[in-house]
């Protein structure tokens, strides 16, 4: 498999599928762990790290789990490559920044991937489409579990795993809900909800994680403490927070539904309309109408159109996306035309 | 929502702050949002609020000492981690264990690591020596008065303790 390949693929996460799909977008599990004694990545010498990258790709290549997955060496891509894997969620844009001695491990179906000499010597992840954090960590503690047989992690018994930040320690173990919140940003109740969730020790961030946005109503939500909790108390820690907001948001929905129905119908429909016939528009607008479509299509106010195809266009708009979609450097302008163009063909049935 | 800094323009931008062990939520506007990103450091202040934890309820002595203490396998000392934020290997646990104690409780409010374990993959889990392990972490929990994380640990210990009898009739 080749990166370029992958722009035809769509990823398993976006499916739009699985439990409660119509607020939460995708779950994930991430794992951090680093090697015995080898200095963590940003204090590591170049030979080291060097290292590090072989001896992981070596131990990853003995494990079945790994047969379908392949390699990049971020020397070896160019900046829309990189830009390309962040939008599609595979690796960070921490990650994406200094390329030297850095590499990404993903699997072909873009559940799982691996990010070498990030902040820790492995960053892998696991992403499932809905509200599906149990079976994320299912396949990654399996993975997990592999790896531990071919390589020696840092460990201590009663601190667990050791990470280059301490923030991470224990179980070094971070997992993250993608919320679509619609309803409550436009009843203006999504303060009060951040504000709880801030109280109870998670972290809220946007679309692409640390200090991002929360453009189109979309919400991360993770948890904050690593340590004193085993993996599955802490999944069940953000489970029961993520069902308090999925209640909250669809009451909201409900409200709205009952006291606004030709507001909002007015709303989704002529977001709807705009999508279906701009000419120009930018990657901005775009995440903030197809929010409201998305809606539209969660309270059955938009027919024929599939939760998959809006999930996709959310990230095939982005600007990496178009240009590899046309094979060559676009300016802002011409992304806004081929954005348009590209939102026209998938939404017009013709 | 406008701007928690300037009240004028819609806030685009949602960050997590944290000072001393409370968070804060921001939610910013574009332009006051990079004002605050050249104020934070890469780490979001992170090596700030770590610095200023490992401070905390330290004795003057005690403190001197921590500048100097370098982890002999990396060569990192207790003041570049607190000027970074980060540690250089994983031998700094053991280096710095008596700073980092205090912190790692300040940040997760617990000492004591309840997840799994690599070795139980990587050889077979002595059980005697785990439970081991853990009436001492017990012990020391009790000392430090952290009651929760003792309640915990002796759960878990009960817990091993029922499945020893099965365990050592099937090796
Ligand atoms: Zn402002
Ligand atoms: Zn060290």
């Amino acid at each position: 498999m080749k990166l370029d390949d992958l722009i035809n693929h769509s990823s398993e996460w976006l499916k739009g599928t699985g439990p409660n799909s119509d607020i939460v977008i995708s779950s994930r599990i991430r794992l951090a762990r680093n090697l015995e004694k080898i200095p963590f990545p940003h204090w590591a010498n170049k030979k080291q790290s060097e290292g590090v990258l072989n001896t992981i790709t070596d131990a990853a290549g003995k494990v079945d789990y790994f047969k379908s997955t392949v390699t990049f060496k971020l020397a070896d891509l160019d900046s829309i490559d990189k830009q390309f894997l962040i939008e599609r969620h595979l690796m960070s844009y921490e990650h994406a920044q200094k390329a030297d001695q850095k590499a990404v491990i993903i699997d072909t179906e873009e559940i799982l991937s691996i990010m070498l000499n990030e902040e820790d010597h492995i960053r892998m992840q696991v992403m499932q489409s809905g509200f599906n954090l149990f079976e994320a960590w299912n396949i990654i503690n399996k993975l997990d579990d592999c790896l531990a047989k071919e390589l020696s992690f840092a460990f201590l018994a009663d601190w667990g795993y050791l990470t280059a930040c301490p923030t991470n320690t224990g179980t070094a173990m971070r997992g993250s809900v993608m919320l679509h919140l619609p309803a409550l940003v436009m009843t203006t109740q999504i303060n009060r909800v951040l504000a709880a969730i801030a109280k109870l020790s998670f972290t809220t961030r946007g679309l692409y994680g640390e200090g991002t946005q929360a453009t189109g109503n979309f919400f991360q939500v993770s948890n904050q403490v690593s340590l004193g909790l085993s993996e599955d108390d802490i999944i069940e820690n953000i489970n029961g927070l993520i069902r308090q907001i999925i209640e909250q948001e669809s009451q909201a929905r409900e409200m709205m539904l009952s006291r606004n129905r030709a507001v909002l119908e007015d709303r989704i429909n002529r977001s709807f309309g705009i999508l279906k016939s701009a000419h120009i528009i930018t990657s901005q607008e775009t995440i903030e109408l197809l929010s409201m479509v998305r809606l539209g299509c969660d309270l059955g106010m938009v027919k024929d159109l599939d939760r998959r195809t809006i999930n996709e266009l959310f990230i095939t708009t982005q600007p990496a996306h178009l240009q590899k979609l046309e094979s060559k450097k676009l300016s802002s302008q011409e992304r806004d035309v081929k954005r348009a163009e590209l939102i026209r063909s998938r939404l017009i049935k013709s | 929502m406008l701007c928690d800094i300037c009240g004028k323009n819609p806030a685009t931008v949602h960050l997590t702050e944290i000072i001393d062990d409370s968070m804060n939520e921001l939610h910013l506007c574009e332009e006051c949002a990079h004002q605050k990103s050249l104020q934070m450091d890469q780490h979001f202040g992170l090596s700030d609020l770590l610095g200023g934890l490992a401070e905390f309820e330290k004795p003057a002595k005690e403190k001197e000492a921590a500048v100097t203490v370098k982890c002999a396998n990396c060569g990192l000392t207790y003041t570049d981690f607190k000027k970074i934020g980060r540690l250089g290997c994983s031998e700094c646990y053991r280096t710095f264990k008596k700073y980092l104690g205090p912190l790692l409780k300040k940040v997760h409010g617990s000492i004591i690591h309840f997840g799994k374990s690599p070795f139980k993959v990587a050889r077979v889990l002595d059980k005697r020596g785990d439970l081991q392990a853990l009436r001492n972490q017990l012990q020391k929990a009790i000392e430090t008065e952290a009651f929760e994380d003792a309640a915990k640990i002796r759960d878990k210990i009960k817990e091993l303790e029922k499945k020893q009898p099965q365990n050592n009739s099937g090796s």
